[in-house]
């Protein structure tokens, strides 16, 4: 369920943020989370920041599944 | 009020050579070969948006629909069901909206009609309208598609998804900051371009209600051959795909009001683009599938990572959603 | 070779036993056959659908609670557009809302508290469903009400939390191999909740993100934790979910909503598994407010959601399935919302 999907933070003001995906902007309340802030890549949905999203994990995951291609092209 | 409206507003902005008449009917010359002919209900809500209204689309809707079917637009009919207490620069906005595309299109509105019915019976404006053209020689078979066989090209002329999204920030304007303009044009420009390609040219429609996928399904259904598209080949606006992604919307399924879908024989399919190409409404012209003997009845999409799923026709309107 | 290719040569060669491995959110129904995964997986590898959709977990009854709110009162109903189509024992929302009642949609349960405060005459409903992910957002909007002392707004909640139809699940199908845990439930919640899923029932869990590299190494993480018989908790979709989740938003939603015992289609009354205002907050239900009686769950006759809910049976092993049954008349949730497993099958047919 819960389609949510990833937004970056273009500002924010009191307890809400304008966020992008793709070209469309859009106003998303920052009461469900903290310390966000402009440049950040966070999940929304219905309206609602309920996450950030962490460059370093998404990394992180990208070389996992790069040793996974290295092991399977291996003779 | 409605011979107020018609003097005051309509007749300066649509008057012509037929309106002026006030007849009942309007009386036509003869033309050469066939006469094609369209009739349409818009309904749209809301009746502003960007990148157009209702009056624009009424006058390219109708247009559109001649030239998909081979046809070089003529002339066109129009009748207003206007609710009582319309704001008369509202009014007036539609109506001019509808001159401009006419002069554009060089086209006669020979006919129209006004009825006031009460507040609250219908939305602000309904238009019908009823198109007629004249049929391009070697262009008559493009309505029926009975020529199309296996290997026969997909073609596209554009961005997909563009209308649907921009009715749909229209109605949610609080929430979504972007706007997305709808796509809202005529056509038949560039269809007349590439009408010397005759019967290389199999089929062609305008995806408006349902989108691509459901032309895709009602041209291809109980025949002997099938549709594989590649889904990386369709083209969709960054902020298109944005707010799909965000609401849940799929752009194969959203009304597109500036586009047409062709099928045509291989052999001329890249001629075809390039004569597109070279206009500004076909920039973004694309190939995006081919007519297979495989699967036949079926529309079969090629997803980005190698798989494949099935298209169906659309139930009811495009629905955002949560989950 | 690409990620995906080299994720699927993997998956080849190490699933060398047959695994059905379930997931439980609508999200993934979607993205997998939005990608065309299942035609790619080898035969050994069966992926069914659980009861991951809050649209379809929803009894008939609260749908008939919603349109009979809109027809004996002076209300504005609001939804989102998931609920629209789905059938409640005579009609749906979208056939009442052609019979007059004023029914609209939203896209955040903000919109609805907005529309409130410009309708004053009017009292607004919300009907509140999803699972975690949603209820936090819900929450705020309950908070938000009360601050601004907005009196003439009210959720009708179908809210639910997943571990306890998990832990019916494991008890009413016990020929599963794995779990494929719920991405974005997962971002609230944390990985904690199905630790007792790979503890006391031996279950493998991945929680996995939605892109096809996402699921696809998921179901091979899975693989090696059955072929290794190490049953744990695992997080794929660790660029946005961490062990502990979101602490604040679960703090809101805890602070909002008190767990009840709550009717699930096709797994029956689950305990403590469903969420309603409580505290300061109950004035805004809907079903206080209004005093409304409750609706049973009707289901059509022959309709076998509840058992593909339970991954007992695929779409087309059900009798009305294709037939009386389609996306343009619907006979169960599974059919309506896009998220439903009959749907997805219907629509994606690979």
């Amino acid at each position: 369920m819960c389609l949510s999907i990833p937004a970056e933070v273009l500002s924010t003001n009191s307890n809400m943020a304008i966020v992008q995906i793709g070209g469309l902007m859009i106003q998303a309340s920052l009461d469900l989370v903290e310390d966000i802030r402009v440049g950040d890549y966070v999940l929304i949905h219905t309206g609602f920041i309920i996450q950030k999203i962490s460059m370093e994990e998404a990394e992180e995951t990208k070389r996992l599944i790069r040793e996974i291609e290295n092991l399977n092209d291996a003779p | 009020m409605t011979r107020e409206l018609i003097r005051d507003l309509f007749q300066p902005y649509l008057n012509n050579e037929y309106l002026e008449k006030e007849s009942d009917a309007a009386i036509l010359q003869p033309v050469t070969g066939k006469i094609a002919v369209s009739c349409d209900a818009f309904v749209v809500h809301p009746i502003i948006f960007a990148g157009g209204d209702i009056g624009k689309l009424s006058i390219c809707g109708t247009a559109n629909d001649l030239a998909v079917a081979g046809a070089k637009p003529h002339s066109i009919t129009a009748s207003f069901i206007l609710e009582e207490g319309l704001e008369k620069s509202l009014l007036e906005r539609v109506v001019s909206s509808m001159a401009r595309e006419i002069k554009q299109l060089d086209i006669a509105l020979i006919a129209a009609d006004t009825k006031v019915v009460p507040s609250g019976l219908c939305d602000k404006i309904y238009i019908t309208t009823t198109g007629i053209g004249t049929v391009i020689p070697d262009l008559e078979q493009v309505s029926n598609g009975k020529g199309i066989q296996a290997g026969d090209r997909i073609i596209l002329s554009g961005t997909i998804g563009d209308h649907g999204a921009a009715i749909f920030c229209a109605r949610y304007p609080e929430h979504i900051l972007t706007t997305i303009e709808s796509d809202c044009a005529c056509v038949y420009p560039l269809i007349e371009m590439i009408s010397s390609f005759g019967t290389g040219i199999r089929f062609m429609r305008d995806p408006t209600r349902g989108g691509l996928a459901t032309v895709l399904c009602e041209v291809t259904e109980k025949k002997a051959w099938g549709i594989t598209i590649k889904e990386s080949l369709i083209p969709v606006r960054n902020e298109v795909a944005g707010l799909c992604d965000l609401v849940g919307l799929d752009p194969l399924y959203l009304a597109n009001e500036g586009k047409f879908i062709m099928v045509a024989a291989e052999s001329i399919s890249n001629e075809i683009l390039t004569a597109l190409r070279s206009h500004p409404l076909g920039k973004n012209a694309c190939e995006i599938g081919v007519v297979t003997r495989e699967n036949p009845g079926r529309v079969i999409l090629e997803t980005p990572i190698g798989g494949t799923r099935l298209l169906t026709m659309l139930s009811g309107d495009p629905l955002p959603r949560i989950c | 070779m690409n990620i995906v290719e080299a994720l699927l040569f993997a998956i080849r060669r190490e699933a060398t036993q047959p695994v059905r491995l379930m997931e439980v959110c609508g999200g993934h129904t979607h993205a997998i056959r939005k990608f065309g995964i299942p035609g790619l997986l080898p035969g050994t590898v069966s992926l069914l659908s659980g009861p991951g959709c809050p649209v379809c977990v929803t009894h008939t009854g609260f749908i008939d609670q919603a349109i009979h709110l809109a027809r004996n009162y002076p209300v504005i109903i609001t939804t989102f557009g998931d609920l629209i189509r789905v059938p409640g024992s005579d009609q749906s929302l979208e056939t009442a809302r052609a019979n007059g009642a004023d029914i609209r949609l939203v896209l955040s349960p903000l919109q609805a508290l907005t529309l409130a405060q410009t309708e004053k005459s009017k009292q607004v409903v919300f009907l509140g469903i999803g699972f975690e992910t949603t209820a936090p957002s819900v929450a705020v909007t309950i908070k938000t009400a009360l601050e601004r002392g907005i009196g003439n707004f009210s959720v009708l909640s179908a809210h639910k939390i997943m571990p306890p139809a998990m832990a019916a699940l494991v008890n009413h199908q016990p020929n599963l191999d794995g779990f494929i845990c719920p991405g974005h439930v997962s971002t609230i919640t944390g990985s904690a909740i199905y630790e007792f899923l790979a503890q006391d029932h031996g279950i493998p869990c991945v929680i996995s993100g939605f892109e096809a590299s996402d699921i696809l190494e998921s179901i091979l993480l899975l693989i090696r934790q059955i072929n290794s018989h190490q049953p744990k908790v695992e997080i794929q979709y660790r660029r946005a979910v961490k062990m502990e989740g979101n602490l604040k938003a679960l703090e809101i939603m805890h602070e909002v909503f008190v767990l009840r015992d709550d009717w699930w289609r096709g797994l029956g009354i689950i305990p403590k598994s469903g969420l309603i205002p409580d505290g300061k907050y109950a004035g805004f239900d809907t079903l206080q407010r209004f005093n409304l009686p409750e609706f049973p769950d009707t289901g059509n006759r022959g309709c076998r959601c509840g058992d593909i809910l339970r991954g007992l049976i695929t779409p087309p092993e059900c009798t009305l399935y294709g037939k009386t049954c389609t996306p343009d008349s619907p006979a169960g949730a599974c059919m309506v919302s896009s998220e439903g497993t009959c749907q997805a099958f219907y629509r994606y047919q690979n």
